[in-house]
């Protein structure tokens, strides 16, 4: 069974001129132990779908379709009580800015304490221990001492350390990290992903890991979704997906990275910009950049279609209907 | 974090030094105490001779150098229009002025904060809708409006509440004197000290409103809130910590103001503090009395300041460190 499980999932944002579709459509699903890449230009919804899956859509985005299964139980729809206590016990999230993420004026040992405490019916002694041990876990030297240090007191690779600690504090079953690594150095970058593609292989931790930068796809993740204007485009093994992409975006996206570590912000390859949410076209979203597009493409959506790669799937006419044309 | 104290106490004195000067300075050449003093029917070698004997004659420095020993002592002089010492005098008026100032502070933190979160938290509620419009008139309406309508409403029509003085008194071993143990000398404070505080109130409120808005964006919130911290933890925890800087400043500011501004509530409710005495003090240009109020608000104002420095450092670790390092 999977860990988390998302089937059709559909955010829409009601505004005055009328209802914008962030997300359509979107399933995937991460199982134990598997750390799931979700790529995307900025814009694409990456973040949007983790905000849903943890309940966190800022008003008035909602989720409009579709289901959210977390370890076999829906979560859909919890209320905002029974969804907290699902937030930071069972999901652990990691934002992308360390810097910013953690409360200045309370010490680590006291954030530490209070996210455990919240969720688990144990002494402070025994949070304190706990505390101590997630410290150790994430790799901070002499956690003891460091249990009382504020957070400006720690450089930004700690500081995210110490916010992998925080999400990790009630052994969640699934990571969502929203750009771990964006804020960080190259360096602290490397060591960053290192610790969370440990905590999946060790801990059977499921990881959503949403980057910009291929290299970080390359080096950590099993899987690799593509999504493109709020649409699952392409989903594969990272391997496949990296080395023969099918859809044409993801051909883009791969064309666009001479070298890995490139920052996938900007697509020099792909001309043109993704389009707004009240500005796509009629059809594939893609269909005014693609190079192969075909009057069928202006008109209808390709559905998510598996390719001749076992576990790989593009949503493009070109895999619809057996026709391909590469 | 010591040295900082002893900059921050050096300061205090150079500013209090400076306020000294300016109150000598600008008092010796308001008006002419002696003709206020003195009958009609004295001659000029009368006023002479009193010149001489309240050194008004010496030089401007040596007045001055006498004019701060004597104060640091607490020594300002004999009033011109009481013909008693000015300690006695202030000594007399101080309590009602501090008891005043203090009752109004604590409405204003306490009425201030709690609306501020309230109209923070809870934007769109209609009952924050009328806080806000509610404390729109606070800021708008003059202070003595507000007191004559108070007035109006609870000692005239309804007559609850006393429209002047400060009830019944009790004088502790220490010489200071009390309203707060007796039924009248509570009854007595209300009014005026709504009066004060209803500004400073809606400043505050203002304030913590508009930080706790702000606090609620930042991102370590976002990440409480995706650690399913309880709301409560994260409002009151995290957010109004968070919002404690500016607000310390600002009340810390206000508090002074507080002295300040109850000269006016003090002379509507014929409050016998310092306010009035000033009042009374610049109409019978009584430089001995005017001077000492001037420093002694600016020394409530110097120690506020001082006070406050001090609450960043137990607010904020940042500080603490960058001190030490
Ligand atoms: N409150 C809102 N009202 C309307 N549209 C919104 C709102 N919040 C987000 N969106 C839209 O939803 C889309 C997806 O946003 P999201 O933050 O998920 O992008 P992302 O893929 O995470 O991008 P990035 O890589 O820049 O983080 C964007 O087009 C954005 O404009
Ligand atoms: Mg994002």
């Amino acid at each position: 069974m999977s860990v988390v499980d998302i089937e059709n999932l559909s955010i829409e944002f009601p505004t005055r001129r009328g209802i914008l579709k962030a997300i359509e459509g979107l399933s995937f699903s991460i199982e134990a132990g598997e750390i799931l890449g979700v790529v995307g230009e900025s814009g694409a919804g990456k973040s949007l779908t983790g905000n849903a899956i943890v309940g966190l859509l800022e008003p008035p985005g909602r989720v409009s379709g579709g289901k959210i299964t977390l370890k076999g139980r829906d979560i859909t729809h919890l209320s905002e009580n029974e969804m907290r206590r699902v937030r930071g016990a069972e999901i652990g999230v990691i934002f992308q800015d360390p810097l910013t993420s953690l409360n200045p004026l309370y010490t680590v040992g006291k954030q530490l304490t209070q996210t455990i405490l919240t969720h688990r019916n144990i002494s402070y002694s025994k949070a304190k221990d706990r505390a101590i041990e997630l410290l150790t876990e994430v790799g901070i030297p002499a956690p003891e001492l460091r249990f009382d240090a504020f957070p400006h007191e720690f450089s930004g690779g700690m500081r995210q350390r110490v916010v992998i600690a925080l999400a990790l504090c009630c052994d969640p079953s699934l990571i969502i990290a929203d750009e771990p690594t964006t804020a960080l150095d190259v360096s602290v970058q490397a060591q960053i992903i290192a610790l969370l593609k440990d905590l999946s292989r060790d801990k059977g931790v499921a990881t959503m890991l949403v980057t910009h930068d291929m290299g970080v796809i390359a080096e950590a993740a099993d899987r690799v979704a593509v999504i493109y204007s709020g649409r699952l485009v392409e989903i594969g093994d990272v391997r496949s997906v990296i080395d023969a992409p099918k859809h044409p975006y993801t051909r883009g996206l791969m064309d666009s990275i001479p070298q890995i570590g490139q920052n996938l912000k900007y697509l020099p390859n792909i001309e043109g910009a993704m389009p707004r949410l009240d500005g796509r076209p009629d059809g594939c979203a893609f269909n005014p950049r693609c190079k192969m597009v075909k009057p069928v493409c202006r008109e209808e959506i390709a559905a998510l279609r598996a390719t001749e790669n076992a576990g790989q799937m593009a949503a493009c006419w070109i895999y619809d209907g057996g026709h391909k044309y590469v | 974090m010591l040295n900082f104290i002893l900059k921050r106490l050096v300061q205090s004195a150079i500013v209090m030094l400076v306020v000294a000067l300016l109150s000598f300075f600008l008092f010796n050449f308001v008006g002419d105490p002696i003709s206020n003093m003195v009958g009609q029917e004295s001659t000029t070698k009368d006023m002479e001779e009193l010149r001489d004997q309240l050194g008004l004659n010496d030089p401007f420095i040596v007045q001055f150098g006498r004019f701060v020993v004597n104060a640091v002592q607490g020594d300002f002089g004999i009033s011109y229009r009481l013909q008693r010492p000015v300690e006695d005098v202030v000594a007399e008026r101080m309590p009602a002025t501090l008891e005043l100032v203090f009752v109004s502070a604590i409405i204003a933190i306490l009425l201030g904060v709690a609306g501020g979160l309230f109209t923070g938290l809870k934007k769109k509620h209609w009952f924050s809708k009328v806080i806000l419009t509610g404390s729109l008139v606070g800021v708008s309406l003059p202070t003595f409006v507000i007191g004559i309508l108070l007035i109006y409403v609870f000692a005239v029509k309804f007559q609850i509440l006393p429209s002047f003085g400060r009830g019944e008194v009790v004088t502790l071993d220490s010489g200071w004197t009390t309203g707060l143990l007796t039924l009248s000398g509570w009854k007595a404070i209300i009014l005026p000290s709504i009066t004060l505080a209803l500004y400073q109130t809606t400043l505050i409120l203002r304030i913590i409103r508009s930080e706790m808005l702000e606090v609620m964006r930042a991102d370590f919130i976002k990440f409480a809130r995706a650690r399913g911290l309880r709301q409560r933890d994260i409002n009151f925890g995290h957010a109004l910590k968070n919002t404690l800087i500016p607000v310390i400043t600002v009340a810390g500011l206000q508090i002074g103001s507080l002295i300040a501004f109850s000269i006016i509530t003090e002379t509507v409710f014929q409050w016998p503090g310092m306010g009035s005495l000033f009042i009374q003090a610049v109409q019978f240009a009584d430089v001995p009395v005017m001077s000492a109020y001037l420093v002694m608000v600016a020394f409530f104002f110097v120690m506020i300041n001082l006070i406050v420095d001090l609450l960043y450092f137990v607010v904020d670790p940042r500080l603490r460190v960058e001190v030490r390092g």
